[in-house]
């Protein structure tokens, strides 16, 4: 054993075997990571009694950074002034640019336009009955796409008026109504001057970096201060959560406008302004739309998060069912966004894919043939609207008795006493499970614990930090060379000097577990998927609908089978991130070029060794890259799974944001940030170096 | 054709690509060798351009990929700024007009078609057509009866409220080349228009595109790689290389008297009798006409292939006439086949 691990690769030459130095000191980088491994293990196992301060790093050397930022921030808040106005009034007038356009839609959709304050109030007129939003969205559908389109969208609206969701999600859906479209403008914005200005892209791809990967909570304790407990700090937020995607799109979107149309621009006599607005947009149109559908989606995400700052809705149901373990009540809400979800994803989806009408003789025919969806739209709010109100309850009443005046009423709102609700077997199921089942999964998940991730768990927090740091370093060097190195070291050396490393490790270790069993998981699903039609369009359809699913959703099934703890949490982010294993994994297999597999075909190579020796090898980078998608949305899960009893970086972003503290809450982010950064770069260094390799550049 | 005005003229026009492209420039007084341009880290895509073009000919600048041709046309309308020379329009030098100077040209006297046809995917024929005409400002009724009318010019009629996407790629183009005449432009400007296009739309294309010219007698600079096209279509040839012209002339003159191998290796497998008049194989007319009589009268830029149709039947020589219809030599039937015979 002991000679094999010093001289491994003895015989591989025809050759005399060269001596084993020899053979290292050709390799110099294998030689540096033998000498650093060798040396770290030496220092682990036997440093600690003359080196404590690499083991725990010692809090006088503490960088008390997290009060700085937060003395900043109120200081930003009191006496911060732009010479016209203070940052006060300017968070005043943002906020009031927010909330007027809300109120508008919140109206229409759920209270009604009301006259005077409080519970004085007088509704003038009622908001848009659920028959009225019903006949819109299966209009919607229709006009879109097909009358296919239109039953989805009219049975997910459905579902919310059936299960008495309703009330609720026409709140969480006016708030969506203005953060996405806001979102969308304020991101195209930015993404113009970035197409406009190198400088201004190479400004904003680091910052869009980091707000991808600074987890959520972070930032909700600014907003929160800003712009106080209520709805526009929740749209703020989920403006911020959702931007930056749609951000890089643009300018992509834009670059990827062919030059020649650019050139036609110019030729015929652009400005500038017609440039951007008649030619470089309607032009990108189509790439563009991908990054509402993903601002949708994120918002939609958020949603349950939000309510944490003071969005009501869905979410604040789900959150409110989740804390008081009410499991049934949380899922028909949990289950109502996701039907939302649904429905907004896939109406996006169509009007991203929908082409200008085709050729009609688009002549003046009258409104009814010109706008048949929204005369008839109109035409159901109104008639609707009129039958609702008292007086047409009376006029019914008068008419057909008092039958008539209940389902007069009811065309305005759906009676409480025809919705149906499972909560309580969804409950029992849980008590079944739990009654029955219970000891079994708890001594399954006791043997996981003890035999395995507790071990784990306390041999990443017994590593010292310098090492481990000084390591990353070598890692950046191998793959990036010295601004990789430097990116690693100083990133790395950040967590270990505001002192969150042990948490940083527990992280590292939640998610580690996770990805590995993600891999597992995931990578046998797509290699297997990759090589069958049929198998590969049932995966396909059932891992778009797990992303699509916000991330809360897959909580609450968890924590009610396996209780609170890190248990929970990794099945939850092992649910979360496994898509991205298996999309990527199929991808990179089905991207290999088919000369290839033709060519190990004739060279007579069995179905394995195809599979092994030339669709895996030429996958590869692409693989790293799902490795690394798995990572990040493993990162961003595990956040939220502070929720159930993490004792990580999450959990102190959590903290932070139940005790308000700016500082804490944007370090520990940062934190969080800067191991997803890490890992990001190293892995597309990584696969970068593969691809050049295999000369797939 | 001496007798024609020149249209735009190109002196030592210059693109290097890479940075300090302008001071090599200075430094070299405008004129770097080749070898100047390689130690600089330079990419010399346009280098020492010169030539003029005459109002209303067709000029053809034909190279292969990479020679620069579309980076010269791109400078001649400063959608690429070119790194030094002249390039007078008009008599005005355009790398001295201002940004607005060159809106304003661009959008009253130059049209440009694109080898991607650059037709906007969300507006229909019609308000593609329309476009450099709505860029202007110009009302929607206005502009739409114009479009109208050119796209029944170039043969769209019935097609004005389809997209793009529901039209064939020789459609296509046909949009583009009707939405650059849209402004009725002095210089017309088509970039490679129809090399994305099967042999046989080429092919219809190209006499389409005469029977435009016919028509319309713009002044137009005619991007292509395809020699043949280039001697279909020309008046006037300039033949790229390496970002440098290597020769201009008629298509006669590059068949008759290449000035280089590179242009040679071209024409070599030409057919001439395609390219050259009768002119250059005529003989002075004797005297007295011939003892059998001529067998027929031929303008003296007819095509030699053109003539040996009709000299099948017989061995009498035929006279031909120059442009004021007088005879200014003869041809015989042995001159004619020794041309053939060439390929």
């Amino acid at each position: 054993m002991a000679e094999t691990s010093i001289n491994p690769h003895v015989g591989d030459g025809n050759n005399a075997a060269p001596s084993p130095l020899d053979w290292l000191i050709r390799r110099p980088m294998l030689l540096a990571w033998t000498v650093a491994l060798g040396a770290a293990t030496f220092f682990w196992l036997f440093g600690q009694p003359w080196a404590k301060w690499a083991f725990k790093y010692p809090s006088a050397w503490k960088w008390k950074i997290s009060k700085e930022i937060s003395a900043g921030m109120e200081w930003l808040m009191n006496e911060a002034t732009f010479g016209l106005f203070t940052f006060r009034e300017l968070t005043r007038a943002i906020s009031w640019v927010i909330e007027k356009p809300y109120e508008i839609v919140l109206s229409l959709l759920s209270t009604g336009f009301l006259e005077g304050q409080g519970s004085q109030a007088i509704q003038i007129i009622p908001p848009l009955s659920w028959i009225a939003v019903l006949t819109v969205v299966v209009l919607l559908g229709r006009y879109v796409k097909d009358w296919k389109l239109g039953a989805l969208l009219g049975g997910c609206f459905l579902y919310l008026v059936v299960f008495g969701q309703w009330e609720s999600a026409m709140v969480t859906l006016s708030s969506i109504m203005i953060a996405v479209p806001l979102g969308i403008i304020a991101a195209l914005f930015v993404g113009l001057l970035g197409y406009r200005s190198v400088w201004v892209e190479r400004a904003i791809t680091p910052v869009l970096d980091l707000m991808q990967t600074v987890p959520v909570f972070a930032y909700l304790v600014p907003v929160l201060i800003m712009f106080g407990f209520n709805a526009v700090s929740a749209m703020i937020a989920t403006m911020i959560y959702a931007m930056p995607p749609m951000v890089r799109v643009t300018m992509l979107a834009l670059r990827q406008v062919p030059s020649e149309i650019v050139d036609l621009g110019t030729m015929v006599g652009c400005t500038r302004r017609q440039m951007t607005w008649k030619v470089l947009i309607p032009s990108a149109v189509p790439t563009l739309m991908i990054g509402v559908n993903q601002v949708i989606m994120l918002s939609l995400n958020m949603v349950i998060i939000a309510s944490m700052i003071g969005a009501g809705g869905l979410g604040a149901d789900v959150l409110a069912s989740l804390r008081s373990l009410n499991f049934g009540g949380g899922i028909e809400a949990g289950f109502a966004i996701v039907f939302l979800a649904i429905a907004l994803d896939r109406l996006s989806q169509a009007m991203a894919e929908k082409a200008p009408a085709s050729h009609g003789d688009g002549q003046n025919e009258g409104i009814l043939k010109k706008y048949p969806y929204t005369v008839f739209c109109t035409a159901v709010a109104l008639i609707t609207g009129i039958v609702g109100t008292s007086w047409g309850v009376s006029w019914a009443s008068w008419i057909g008795g008092p039958s008539w005046g209940m389902y007069s009423a009811a065309v305005q709102d759906y009676p409480e006493a025809w919705t149906i609700t499972t909560g309580a077997f969804w409950s029992d199921i849980i008590k079944h499970i739990n009654v029955n089942y219970f000891d079994y999964i708890d001594a399954f998940k006791g043997m996981l614990l003890t035999n395995f991730l507790v071990p784990f768990k306390r041999f990443l927090v017994s590593l010292p930090w310098i090492a481990v740091v000084l390591l990353l370093g070598l890692a950046g060097y191998t793959l990036g060379r010295w601004r990789l190195a430097c990116l690693c070291m100083v990133l790395s050396l950040f967590i270990a000097v505001v002192g969150l490393w042990e948490k940083a490790m527990i992280t590292i270790y939640l998610c580690g577990i996770s990805v590995l069993v993600a891999s597992m998981i995931g990578m046998p699903i797509g290699i297997a998927a990759a090589q069958r039609d049929r198998l590969w369009r049932v995966v396909q359809t059932i891992i778009d609908t797990l992303q699509t699913l916000p991330s809360f959703v897959y909580l609450m099934p968890v924590v009610m089978l396996f209780r609170v703890g890190e248990f929970s949490a990794i099945i939850a982010v092992v649910a979360y991130a496994v898509a991205p294993a298996v999309r990527y994994t199929a991808h990179g297999i089905r991207q290999v070029d088919p000369q290839l597999i033709e060519a190990g075909i004739v060279s007579g190579c069995t179905p394995f060794q195809l599979l092994t020796k030339v669709k895996l090898k030429l996958a590869f980078p692409e693989i790293m890259l799902g490795l690394n998608q798995t990572i990040m949305l493993s990162l961003s899960m595990l956040v939220i799974t502070a929720l159930v009893g993490t004792r990580d970086l999450g959990q102190e972003t959590l903290i932070a944001l139940t005790r308000a503290r700016t500082g804490d809450g944007i370090v520990a982010g940062l934190c969080v940030a800067f191991i997803a950064i890490i890992a990001d770069r190293l892995i597309r260094a990584g696969a970068e170096r593969m691809r050049t390799r295999l000369g797939l550049q | 054709m001496a007798d024609r005005a020149e249209k735009l003229v190109c002196n030592s026009v210059w693109k290097l690509f890479g940075a300090g492209a302008e001071d090599l420039l200075k430094r070299t007084g405008g004129a770097p060798t080749v070898e100047q341009v390689a130690e600089g880290g330079l990419i010399g895509a346009v280098r020492d351009a010169s030539f003029n073009v005459l109002e209303g000919e067709i000029f053809v600048i034909m190279g292969l990929s990479g020679s620069g041709k579309s980076t010269l046309v791109r400078c001649m309308s400063r959608l690429i700024e070119p790194t030094g020379g002249e390039i007078i329009f008009d008599g005005n030098d355009l790398l001295k007009a201002t940004a607005n100077e060159m809106v304003e040209l661009r959008r009253h006297k130059m049209g440009m078609v694109f080898q991607h046809f650059a037709l906007l995917p969300h507006l229909t024929v019609l308000g593609n057509v329309a476009f450099p005409l709505e860029v202007q400002g110009i009302d929607r009724g206005t502009r739409e009866e114009r479009a109208r009318e050119i796209i029944e010019l170039v043969g769209l009629q019935g097609r004005e409220s389809y997209y793009p996407r529901e039209l064939s790629g020789g459609q296509q183009q046909r949009v583009g080349i009707a939405r650059s005449l849209a402004v009725e432009p002095e210089l017309w400007f088509l970039d490679e228009p129809f090399s994305a296009l099967d042999p046989l739309i080429r092919r219809e294309m190209q006499d389409e595109f005469l029977r435009l010219q016919n028509v319309l007698h713009k002044t137009i600079v005619f991007i292509t790689h395809d020699f043949d096209e280039a001697i279909r279509l020309a008046d006037r040839i300039a033949i790229m290389k390496d970002g440098a012209i290597d020769q201009i002339g008629t298509p006669e003159d590059l068949v008759v008297r290449p000035a280089t191998d590179y242009v040679a290796e071209f024409t070599k497998d030409v057919s001439r009798a395609k390219v050259l008049s009768v002119a250059s194989v005529m003989s002075p007319a004797p005297r007295r006409k011939p003892a059998g009589g001529y067998g027929g009268e031929i303008p003296v830029e007819t095509k030699i292939g053109e003539v040996a149709s009709r000299m099948s039947d017989g061995d009498k020589p035929f006279a031909v006439l120059g442009s004021d219809g007088k005879q200014v030599g003869q041809v015989t039937k042995d001159a004619v086949v020794g041309v053939l015979i060439q390929g």
